[in-house]
């Protein structure tokens, strides 16, 4: 019986190298969780949250106006983004077995995985170059693309989890197809859409990449739509790529910032969906 | 006066059409701004490909725009270079990670460690960024890239100073960073194999790894090259953590720590600042590389998840 030892001896093996790919995988992730708090943590006052940029050398500066940059990107991006993405995940859920849905569905699978560079390009070619210059408004455009098949497919999971037996007991009552669309299905899917919504939204917080060039970067305050603004991640680029090492422990501050701002994003995400989830798995 | 019966009715399917033409229109917009992204990006990059050529363009080694002289080739291999050796690194640790998640880890971690993923995947890039920046390129300067190049040094991957800022520290980051992605597709495409197989390959006499290679991994093998090829397409579009440890020199080098650049990175550093038209639509260009490389890339991963999931519901 020595293939037998043999045998169990690599499959011992084998749960171990696997082990070990847990370990190899998390600990990048221990590493930078740990560091963001330990670097950022000392920077962080009230004034941090309400001041802005300070110039190299003078005491203080914070990110207020990159915060309330992002929001207000964030936020323009979801005017855009939201009715279409759900009406589209909706439509996907409810009629989206023909070729259109389809067409639509893979679409949707695929432009999740566009580069978001790319988009930035297309919201400066929309945008920017008509405006002649860099604004909230291509910024938001740029995150709203984004947005939109991240919404379309999860909103489409969380409406396809309403169980049919109340759609077909609205329908038997003489209830129009729309309003039990509406009234019955959208209504029971409600805390899933909002998970929906929440995650693009924390994801759309995060973005660097297509606000380079859309919405630039702005040292004050800016809430007009025409106009170039800040966001957290776009300054805490440019903190980490200068060479002052004040900027640097700015940097890391403003990055415990955005952690706290998607990580706050993400648990509401979770919380919304609670109880459909645990009726789901129950 | 028409009859209140059919007055109803024709009131229903009103209010029945203007719904489902709602929910129709934002269907087709999925595939208006699918059409938009194609659109302008060909028309912005178009002037490049007619005055340079495109294979004077796809193939010159040389990027001056203040000269005038555009050549992708450094972008591309820079690009290629960092993805291939992202995907080397992560797949076996993520395939790892699937299997500890589906089939192999106390039921009690596996909570806590899909929960540790799903973190890794939500940090923004540039946060990866920083921490590449500031801990991995140091950590690969002073500590792996002399180890590496003491021992494998023969080999021209490994050869030159170790500068921390290149190729290798590039591909690092964009392990850690594909890492959910490939895991989590893994995961949702062990989940599809019909447990009659695993019982299968067990009642035999199988071991726990005998019945994950015999019965698990074939059938899931499609759908994890899936995984890994959406994982790669992450990984070419990959930009702000990229652009902070790569170097930014666009040039081509054998060596893996020689710095590079990349295509996403060079159209984030130069994009606002291009220094005429020309310059503007010769980085539209490489964005359009870009965007039809990705598109083929999660196309076909779509394809061969959708395969496996489909073959698993026929099988049970």
């Amino acid at each position: 019986m020595s293939g037998r030892r043999a045998r169990q001896a690599r499959d011992l093996a084998m749960t171990l190298l696997c082990g070990a790919a847990v370990v190899v995988a998390l600990a990048p992730l221990a590493s930078l969780l740990w560091l963001v708090i330990a670097r950022g943590l000392p920077g962080l006052s009230p004034t941090f949250f309400v001041a802005r940029p300070a110039p190299v050398g003078e005491p203080g500066g914070g990110v207020g106006n990159a915060i309330v940059g992002t929001l207000f990107m964030v936020g323009l991006a979801s005017l855009i983004a939201v009715p279409i993405g759900i009406g589209a995940g909706v439509f996907l859920a409810e009629r989206g077995d023909g070729p259109l849905g389809r067409a639509v569905r893979f679409t949707a699978d695929v432009l999740g995985g566009v580069p978001s560079i790319v988009v930035g390009i297309v919201a400066y070619a929309v945008l920017v170059i008509p405006m002649r210059r860099f604004s909230a408004l291509a910024g938001g455009l740029a995150l709203a693309i984004l947005m939109v098949p991240t919404l379309a497919r999860a909103s489409e999971e969380f409406v396809r989890l309403v169980p049919s037996a109340l759609r077909e007991a609205s329908l038997a009552l003489g209830v129009p197809a729309w309003r039990t669309s509406l009234r019955v299905v959208l209504r029971t899917a409600l805390g899933g859409i909002v998970t929906a919504a929440l995650l693009a939204v924390a994801r759309a917080a995060g973005e660097t990449a297509p606000l380079l060039f859309t919405a630039l970067n702005n040292q004050y305050w800016n809430v007009r739509p025409d106009q170039p603004t800040a966001s957290l991640t776009v300054q805490i680029f440019n903190y980490a790529i200068s060479p002052y090492p004040q900027w640097h422990a700015q940097a890391w501050s403003a990055a415990l910032v955005l952690l706290l701002l998607v990580g706050l994003l993400n648990l509401l995400a979770r919380l919304a969906s609670r109880d459909r989830v645990r009726e789901g798995g129950a | 006066m028409a009859e209140p019966g059919p007055r109803i009715r024709s009131r229903r399917n009103l209010g029945d059409r203007i719904w489902a033409s709602v929910l129709t229109a934002a269907g087709g917009g999925v595939l208006l701004v699918a059409g938009l992204i194609v659109a302008v990006v060909s028309r912005a990059a178009e002037p490049a490909f007619r005055t340079l050529g495109v294979g004077r363009f796809l193939l010159g080694e040389d990027w001056d725009p203040v000269a005038g002289s555009f050549g992708a080739l450094p972008f591309i291999y820079g690009t290629l270079v960092t993805s291939a050796l992202a995907l080397a690194v992560a797949l076996p640790v993520a395939v790892g990670l699937g299997l500890f998640l589906a089939e192999m880890g106390p039921p009690r971690l596996r909570p806590p460690v899909a929960f540790a993923i799903e973190t890794l995947a939500s940090i923004p890039s540039v946060v990866y960024g920083l921490w590449g920046l500031f801990v991995l390129v140091p950590w690969l300067r002073g500590g792996l890239e002399p180890a590496l190049g003491h021992a494998l040094g023969f080999l021209p991957l490994f050869r030159g100073p170790p500068l921390g800022l290149g190729y290798l520290s590039a591909g690092l980051l964009l392990a850690i960073m594909i890492l959910p992605t490939i895991a989590s597709v893994t995961l949702e495409v062990l989940r599809t194999v019909p447990p009659a197989l695993r019982e299968g390959a067990l009642a035999l006499g199988a071991t726990r790894w005998e019945m994950i290679r015999l019965a698990v991994l074939p059938h899931a093998r499609a759908g994890i090259l899936g995984a890994a090829l959406l994982g790669l397409g992450r990984a070419l579009g990959e930009t702000m953590a990229v652009t902070m440890v790569i170097g930014n020199a666009p040039e081509i080098h054998a060596s893996l720590f020689a710095p590079g650049y990349s295509l996403p990175s060079v159209i984030a550093n130069e994009f606002s600042e291009a220094t005429g038209p020309l310059h503007t639509a010769a980085l539209s260009a490489l964005a359009l590389v870009l965007f039809g490389v990705t598109l083929v890339l999660n196309g076909l991963a779509r394809v061969l998840v959708l395969v496996t999931r489909s073959r698993a519901e026929r099988a049970a």
